[in-house]
């Protein structure tokens, strides 16, 4: 007989369980173990151990097909920018090591802003070491305390960020309603400065933004207007210059935020601009100025996949046929898409909840398919999203196969 | 419009998105008791915002937890 069966419950208290700072992580921390208990792969660190093309990789293990990553156009394995990466390697040596404003300003980061002048045909380019930090230096340091941001409810973290960090008054209206914009610009007090901040294509749903009439609404209130075309780089508009081109109104629009780990294929960001103004922004903005520069490989690679982006027009007809294959696919399974038409290349996938899209999500990746999965409360009305983006690369025969899997994965999981 | 009018009005507005059908005091909070999400706070307070014609900007939403201080600050914001 077990010694231990009279024993009185003896709970431990281990180190860590005492309440402090961590404990309004709490619910999180168990919401995930709950997941994660029930058997599930974990959506959130999941380890590419070897990527085979940009459409490719071996992930956990297995071969899969990459459907979740915004190398919209595939530009991540072109042997031009993999060529200018090394020799940049060579040249310029792995790092700055130092801000653009003192030591980390090259050859390179100058080749890199005089590329994205000519893409945007623009006057000014500001290059900053990520996406995040462009949205968030440019924000915080135009629009001040006292200064008005009237921006979408679903705005990326990085905009949010900025609005917090610049101290300004921020105001938001819900998503692409331009009456409710206008609203909240009428009303505003006169006097104040305003920033209106919106994107091209928001990257939960996939969906774009009304532009040409919102930045009319804008410009009729006197204020500046910010987009931010991070998933419209390279594909959208005439020139790929984004939902604005697209919507014929960029020349109205006062500064542009991009990034370069989407269609550009490495990582960065950056803001383009007409402001006759605008070059005091680098002594200003404090996350370009307190931050080391990119590495020269990545300036490098980023000019060249910039340059090439210019002239793309198969690439950029192939990509918008594989979303729509991809969309008008998924419908015809019976799933349920974030938008009816397919207006960029996101395709958003809806779960019922959380738990069977944790459960599809896995499914997925068993039959060798990677999807974002995205959750509460980055999402747009706490729905959980299985994000599918597509890549030029992806081949017609690939969309096919991923259909296949999507139908196979949704029966197994009781969704379709 | 005086705090017993403006009072009658939100209490009106906020009824839809009441469901529980908590009874309102000056002291219900908004998180706590109404267990309002941040997509019913952006509903709610543009109800709020289109009835008075005012703007309550997210920086005076954060200094607003109770359903009294959301009454006062209407008041205020009508009177600027």
């Amino acid at each position: 007989m077990s010694q231990g069966i009279s024993q009185p419950d003896q709970p431990v208290i281990r180190e860590g369980d005492t309440p402090d700072l961590f404990s309004k992580f709490d619910p999180l921390i168990q919401q995930r173990k709950d997941l994660l208990d029930s058997g599930i792969e974990d959506p959130f660190s999941l380890v590419m151990e070897k990527v085979l093309s940009p459409t490719s990789a071996i992930c956990n293990g297995r071969e899969t097909i990459l459907l979740g990553t915004y190398n919209y156009m595939g530009m991540t394995f072109d042997p031009d920018v993999i060529a200018a990466g090394k020799q940049a390697l060579d040249d310029f040596g792995s790092g700055t090591t130092g801000s653009r404003v003192l030591n980390g300003t090259y050859q390179g980061h100058r080749e890199v802003e005089q590329a994205l002048r000519e893409f945007y045909a623009m006057d000014h380019a500001m290059v900053f070491s990520t996406g995040y930090q462009a949205n968030l230096g440019i924000i915080s340091t135009i629009a001040g305390k006292g200064d008005y941001i009237v921006l979408d409810i679903d705005s990326h973290a990085s905009i949010w960020d900025g609005c917090a960090l610049g101290n300004a008054e921020v105001v938001p209206f819900k998503h692409n309603d331009i009456e409710a914009m206008e609203k909240r610009l009428r009303r505003i007090p006169e006097g104040a400065g305003k920033l209106v901040v919106l994107e091209g294509v928001y990257s939960m749903l996939g969906d774009v933004a009304p532009l040409k009439e919102m930045v009319a609404v804008a410009k009729r209130y006197g204020a500046m207007v910010l987009v931010d075309e991070a998933h419209s780089m390279g594909f959208i508009g005439p020139n790929g210059r984004g939902v604005a081109e697209e919507q014929g109104v960029i020349d109205e629009v006062d500064f542009v935020i991009g990034t370069f780990s989407k269609s550009v294929g490495t990582v960065g960001g950056f803001c383009v601009s007409n402001h006759p103004k605008f070059e005091i922004m680098r002594l200003v903005c404090r996350p370009y100025v307190f931050t080391a520069s990119l590495p020269p490989s990545v300036v490098a690679t980023a000019a060249t996949s910039i340059r090439k982006l210019m002239r793309n027009a198969d690439k950029r007809a192939h990509l918008w046929e594989n979303s729509k294959r991809l969309h008008a696919g998924l419908r015809k399974h019976g799933f349920q898409l974030g938008t009816k038409e397919p207006q960029s290349a996101i395709v958003a996938v809806i779960m019922p909840d959380l738990e069977r899209g944790a459960a599809m999500w896995e499914a997925l990746l068993k039959e060798g398919l990677y999807v974002n999965l995205a959750r509460p409360p980055a999402t747009p009305a706490n729905m959980t999203l299985l994000r599918c983006s597509l890549c030029a690369e992806h081949s017609e025969e690939q969309v096919e196969t991923i259909l296949g899997m999507f139908e196979r994965a949704g029966k197994r999981v009781g969704i379709i | 419009m005086n705090r017993a009018d403006v009072d009658t009005k939100i209490r009106s507005l906020i009824e839809p998105f009441n469901k529980k059908g908590i009874a309102i005091t000056d002291q219900t909070t908004f998180a706590g008791d109404l267990e309002f999400d941040s997509l019913t706070v952006m509903d709610f307070v543009a109800a709020i915002e289109d009835e008075f014609d005012i703007i309550i900007s997210m920086n005076q939403q954060a200094e607003i937890e109770t359903y009294g201080q959301l009454v006062d600050a209407v008041c205020k914001l009508q009177n600027d």
